[in-house]
């Protein structure tokens, strides 16, 4: 039996134990067709949760998802996989926790363990304005039925015991924020359980297919794109393209509101379970969490200057370096095993875009920044109701592109967790 | 960290300095001219382009005065960095 409910039953986990044999593949591997209803350019995990609940929710399975590279080779696997839903703004209340509503039953929905572990997000304050911020926050999220509580010193110490709360320290902890509801999933799996799962309902995941061009019609209209293998028809062409965004959207003269930066992360050598949580402090940038292999995964910063490099500079986790190791003295001694970088495209109001484009056929979903991974099923779901209604999800009207023009921010650059 | 050649100091590492963003965006000659989308154009679109970028730095902890540099965005080479008011040196 090869169908996806049999493919890792303990039955044949053991049988294969056993007998050996090669796995099979978890998903196809076609050759692009001439044309398709809908070509997604980015099989990042954002880019494979649209395919999939187009093809799911709304019928539409005449689908290819393009990628340059490898499935989740971007941000998607280089990302610290922090998942939370306590943002300021009501619009950014509402898609972030439409995300998180829709991790808790991901596992079941795509049969395919994501490992989301709502072990609880710490966003530490060391100072008088931190806690403000962190207390109308917490409030904020609060009017909005999103879980959020304030903690003390010792509150957060009890629930996080590795944490220093000294008060003799450069920066004391003042208390700090606590979504419960928050946690981590892992990334990787994220990827491959939707490109699993959008592949049996008939969509073309076809990598090693880098986008050269969008072509349109005489009336503007989106009719096909250019690619290294070939010229592929497409009624809808949708941009999930993170960091290249504005190369992609440049294709079809559109401008972009949009920079893109050099995000680090790093992960130390494996340890036994310490961290029992995720701890983020934005005043002085210590960001991390404990993987289930027993790594410390921890989050730098962006550097100063836009680039498409892959690679900051050292300078940027080392900060980071530093004030971990003074709120987390246990770890000092830890070794750091890799540090990498991923390209994220970061807009002026700090929240993504998505929907329609000046360009009929032409569809965008990016500018999620430093902190796109905890959206993703939220983000293909109401980006897949967009593309095939062609009007805006409700969740995703405000994060319309001609929010710039009208003047519609919506301003987050105090919840996102990490400082640009 | 980058190692930026201030015009006026010379090669300066990246903490003395402050990034700037994308050079040579003027302000509206006639602002009162200007509809919302061109507003928009001028104060958040960005070229962000992949190669050669002409962008602003400032050295902050150095002489305090801005300049203009043209650096590679996929391998951070810098090309050039020049006076502001100076136009975008042709590059081969």
């Amino acid at each position: 039996m090869d169908n996806a409910t049999m493919r890792f039953s303990a039955f044949s986990l053991l049988r294969h134990g056993i007998l050996g044999g090669t796995w099979s593949p978890q998903w196809r591997d076609p050759e692009p067709r001439a044309g398709y209803d809908v070509v997604i350019v980015g099989a990042g995990g954002h880019g494979l949760a649209t395919a999939y609940y187009l093809a799911k929710q709304h019928g539409i399975r005449n689908v290819a998802v393009l990628e340059r590279g490898w499935l989740g080779g971007g941000n998607t696997g280089r990302n610290t996989t922090v998942i939370r839903s306590n943002y300021l703004q009501d619009a950014s209340a509402a898609i972030y926790e439409h995300a998180l509503k829709l991790w808790h039953g991901l596992a079941a929905e795509l049969n395919y363990n994501v490992m989301y572990s709502a072990r609880g997000v710490l966003m530490l304050a060391h100072n008088e304005h931190d806690v403000r911020v962190g207390r109308r926050h917490v409030h904020a999220n609060r009017l909005n039925g999103i879980d959020n509580e304030w903690l003390s010193p010792e509150q957060a110490k009890a629930f996080c015991p590795p944490l220093n709360i000294r008060r003799d320290i450069r920066y004391p902890v003042l208390g700090g924020a606590l979504q419960r509801r928050g946690g981590v999933a892992r990334h990787d799996a994220v990827a491959w359980g939707y490109a699993r799962a959008t592949s049996d309902l008939g969509v073309d995941i076809l990598q090693n297919c880098e986008v050269t061009a969008i072509r349109r019609n005489t009336a503007g209209r989106v009719i096909a794109v250019e690619t290294s293998r070939g010229r592929i028809a497409a009624r809808k062409v949708a941009v999930v393209a993170a960091g290249h965004t504005s190369v992609l959207m440049a294709m079809a003269s559109v401008r972009m509101p949009i920079e893109s930066f050099p995000l680090q992360a790093l992960v130390s050598e494996p340890v036994k379970p310490v961290m029992p949580c995720v701890v983020m402090s934005n005043t002085i940038h210590a960001y991390l969490s404990q993987s289930d292999k027993g790594e410390l995964v921890i989050g730098a910063g962006t550097d100063a200057h836009t680039s498409y490099s892959q690679a900051g500079g050292l300078h940027v986790p080392a900060h980071t370096l530093e004030a971990i190791c003074e709120l987390f003295p246990a770890f000092r001694r830890l070794r750091m095993l890799r540090n990498w970088g991923g390209i994220v495209d970061v807009t002026p109001d700090r929240s993504p875009i998505i929907g329609q484009t000046p360009v009929p056929g032409l569809y965008v979903n990016c500018g999620w920044g430093t902190g796109g991974f905890k959206a993703t099923p939220g983000s293909g779901h109401v980006f897949a109701a967009t593309i095939a209604n062609d009007e805006p999800h409700p969740i995703a009207a405000p994060f319309s592109l001609d929010r710039f023009s009208a003047g519609r921010m919506i301003d987050e650059a105090a919840a996102a967790a990490v400082a640009h | 960290m980058l190692l930026i050649p201030c015009p006026w100091c010379g090669p300066r590492p990246e903490n003395e300095f402050h990034y700037g963003g994308e050079a040579h965006i003027a302000r509206p000659a006639d602002p009162s001219a200007l509809d919302d989308a061109a507003w928009a154009d001028f104060l958040y679109m960005r070229s962000n382009p992949k190669g050669l970028l002409a962008e602003r730095w400032r050295h902050l902890h150095g002489c305090g005065r801005f300049f203009n540099c043209l650096r590679d965005t996929v391998s951070d080479r810098i090309a050039v960095t020049y006076k502001p008011g100076e136009p975008r040196p042709a590059m081969p």
